[in-house]
């Protein structure tokens, strides 16, 4: 099934996020991932929501969106036109058996070494969310002790935003 | 002008047009309702004996005039009884307006004495709602619902205000009431307009939101200039008159045989505001498997929810059926009519021919009582099916009755509000089960004089439920025997309405010449069969081929 991500711009209110977040578990949806963060407007707050699901499935959560009164505008950003990442936190266990190959694996995947002691390493990374989850693949060789990733979050390339009109 | 926020409640809502509230005082309103008493002179407050009742009345208020209804309530126990009702409107789309007090702002979420998180509990079923935290807010966020609450879809939205807004004061300026909301229509119409014409078996369909565009006149042209019988789901009822040639009828669960019929063998429905619920179509696999659908409907996220249309038309059913009026060329389908006709043959045949006190006798007669403008109201059950089945609707908005939700003791409620917002003598036909729920709005029809024939299908069970443990449950009648001796006429008087019970239709005949004359609620306790059943009937997520027209012939 394909994989959408969708950005949508909401009103800043107190309880916006419960009920985007409400909607999507009254109506079954079934989501991947969300994020909310603040705006370039104190008026807006920006909810970026990823998921599978077939082209009804899609247009069901985009249309149900709309509906919520608090939500201006929903997008979707595709792979190609957007750029998405998202960033996570990793712990593993540090042995002398395994050091040098986790500090490789974290070279060539550009994850950065942010807290080390004897016994553990946290590893930070960042990139879409494919690379990420290669990262943790890779990880289950070793020891991982603690997970924490963002979720995705999105920007559409060029001069384009979420307000504009596509011309 | 420098006004209280209590005030400023009451001007919004004189601003914004409405003369009319039903509600119950308490504790954190009570400042609501000191201003209610000042402005009594320009707007009317409905005290009702139950919360419940008074949103149901604002409810049944708002079907019957197209405005919206208004309900005010306290904090707590006040908010938590509007839930069933504002759920009741919100499955059926009706626009309400629900304001509800709450304890100072400083102390919620602290569990104070009838403190309760309203908006919490009613968010799933709301349009929107609101807790206001600052004065100067409130006079906008009411006139922000009131647009929400009709615009598009119509649904209510609830209006939570803590005591500390009610007592502060801020300047008002009134506004001009909001202007109706624009309607728009789709651009692709043209591109559907060839499935009509190519067709060789249209039908169309319309629901709720043929009523609430009042497309009635544009829908009757569309099926005389392309000849095609139309059918509607419960929430239709009432747009176009029953006795129109070209109406079947409602369809689904318990339609019609022909509309149900002529629905299943189309190739091309046209769908006018409806949305496609589990209890219209059945088992969607085996829903009209030969038709392309044309789906025409303001919420754009009806399309594709339960059944895939080949056109999805996103706007106002009137302006979108005046459209295609202009688009499409004169067609005759005679063969297709002659099908009609053969479908609407073997349905009279199967009529229930039977004398006494049937239900078909029953509202057979009432029809011969009911104006044109007389409001229909029901409770929800078996007598609810009959009166979709056979009472006779000849003008918009006059069946009202909770179809979505399936609520149970809406009709005392809901029969008070329609009487109010039309002025005209009301008909509530409920059951013994649904009119022992919410008899004490009895008190309220009472007090307010309001001439409502209520017309209790008595048959001592929950007849329903029975019939599904008839048909489905080896005849296990669980619970569903009430076995009560209550003296429904005793409990009239009591309230100081006057009632009959009646066992013939002679007696019936006698007890309606009194009760359409009657100034005030009028109770007939018409004793019937506990083994009538509602027929045809389509199992739960079956098809048009497993529909039960009669006993003891399944399949006929």
């Amino acid at each position: 099934m394909p994989k959408y991500t969708i950005a949508v711009l909401v009103r800043n209110e107190f309880g916006v996020l419960n009920r985007v977040t409400s909607m999507f578990r009254r109506r079954q949806f079934n989501i991947s991932s969300l994020t909310v963060s603040e705006t370039e407007s104190d008026k807006y707050s920006r909810i970026t929501v990823t998921y599978n699901g077939d082209p009804d499935f899609h247009h069901q959560i985009i249309n149900q969106l709309y509906k919520l009164a608090d939500v201006c505008k929903v997008k979707e950003l595709d792979g190609d036109g957007a750029i998405s990442c998202e960033l996570m936190l990793i712990k593993v266990k540090n042995e002398h058996a395994t050091r040098d190959d986790i500090r490789t694996a974290a070279e060539a995947f550009k994850a950065e070494i942010v807290d080390y002691t004897l016994d553990s390493i946290i590893m930070r990374i960042t990139g879409d969310s494919r690379r990420i989850d290669d990262f943790i693949a890779l990880m289950n060789s070793f020891t991982i002790l603690e997970i924490c990733r963002t979720g995705v979050v999105s920007l559409e390339r060029g001069k384009n935003t979420i307000i504009t009109e596509e011309e | 002008m420098i006004l209280s926020g209590a005030d400023i409640i009451v001007k919004t809502l004189i601003e914004q047009g409405v003369d009319t509230v039903f509600g119950y005082p308490g504790g954190q309103i009570i400042d609501v309702y000191d201003s209610l008493y000042k402005y009594r002179d320009e707007i009317n407050h409905i005290l009702t004996a139950h919360e419940q009742g008074a949103v149901h009345a604002a409810d049944g208020y708002a079907r019957t005039t197209g405005k919206t209804g208004v309900v005010i309530s306290t904090s707590g126990p006040g908010a938590t009884n509007l839930v069933t009702g504002i759920a009741t409107a919100h499955l059926d789309s009706v626009p309400v307006v629900a304001i509800c007090g709450n304890v100072n702002s400083k102390q919620l979420g602290t569990d104070s004495f009838q403190e309760i998180d309203i908006t919490g509990i009613t968010l799933p079923i709301t349009k929107h709602n609101y807790i206001v935290g600052n004065v100067e807010d409130l006079a906008d966020t009411i006139r922000e619902a009131f647009r929400l609450a009709k615009s598009g879809r119509p649904g209510p939205v609830l209006i939570d205000v803590p005591k500390d807004i009610q007592i502060a004061f801020c300047n008002y300026e009134p506004e001009a009431p909001y202007p109706e909301p624009e309607k728009r229509i789709s651009k692709k119409i043209e591109s559907a307009m060839e499935c009509i014409s190519d067709s060789k078996r249209p039908y169309i369909y319309f629901g709720g939101g043929a009523v609430s565009s009042d497309a009635q006149e544009e829908i009757l042209k569309l099926a005389e200039l392309i000849d095609a019988p139309i059918g509607c789901s419960l929430m239709g009822l009432s747009a176009i008159p029953t006795n129109h040639p070209r109406f079947l009828g409602m369809q689904g669960m318990h339609g019609k045989y022909a509309s149900s019929m002529a629905m299943h063998n189309s190739d091309c429905i046209i769908a006018l505001g409806v949305r496609f619920s589990d209890r219209a179509t059945g088992n969607k696999n085996k829903f009209a498997t030969t038709a392309n659908i044309i789906h025409v409907d303001v919420d754009g996220a009806e399309f594709s929810k339960t059944v895939k249309p080949a056109y999805s038309l996103r706007g106002d059913v009137k302006l979108t059926v005046k459209k295609m009026l202009t688009l499409l060329n004169k067609q005759e389908r005679p063969d297709w009519s002659e099908e009609i006709k053969k479908f609407r043959q073997t349905e009279f045949e199967n009529r229930d021919t039977r004398d006494g006190l049937t239900p078909y006798n029953i509202l057979n007669l009432l029809n011969t009582y009911t104006k044109d403008s007389t409001p229909i109201v029901t409770d929800v059950g078996q007598h609810q099916m009959w009166t979709a089945q056979y009472a006779e609707f000849r003008s918009p908005r006059r069946f009202v009755s909770s179809g979505g939700l399936g609520t149970m003791g809406f009709g005392m409620g809901a029969s008070i509000g329609a009487q109010m917002g039309t002025g005209e003598r009301t008909v509530l036909v409920t059951g013994d089960g649904s009119f022992k729920m919410s008899l004490n709005e009895l008190s309220t029809a009472v007090s307010n004089k309001t001439p409502i024939v209520i017309l209790i299908f008595n048959n001592g069970v929950l007849g329903m439920v029975r019939q599904w443990q008839t048909f489905f449950y080896e005849k296990h009648y669980s619970c569903t025997t009430l076995e009560q001796q209550t003296d429904f006429i005793a409990v009239a008087k009591a309230f100081g309405a006057d009632g009959v019970k009646v066992s013939s239709l002679d007696e019936l005949t006698k007890a309606f010449d009194k009760a359409f004359s009657a100034n005030g609620p009028f109770v007939i306790d018409c004793l019937t069969d506990k083994d009538e059943l509602v027929l045809p009937m389509m199992p739960p997520d079956g098809s048009m081929s497993d529909i039960i027209v009669k006993v003891g012939e399944e399949n006929a």
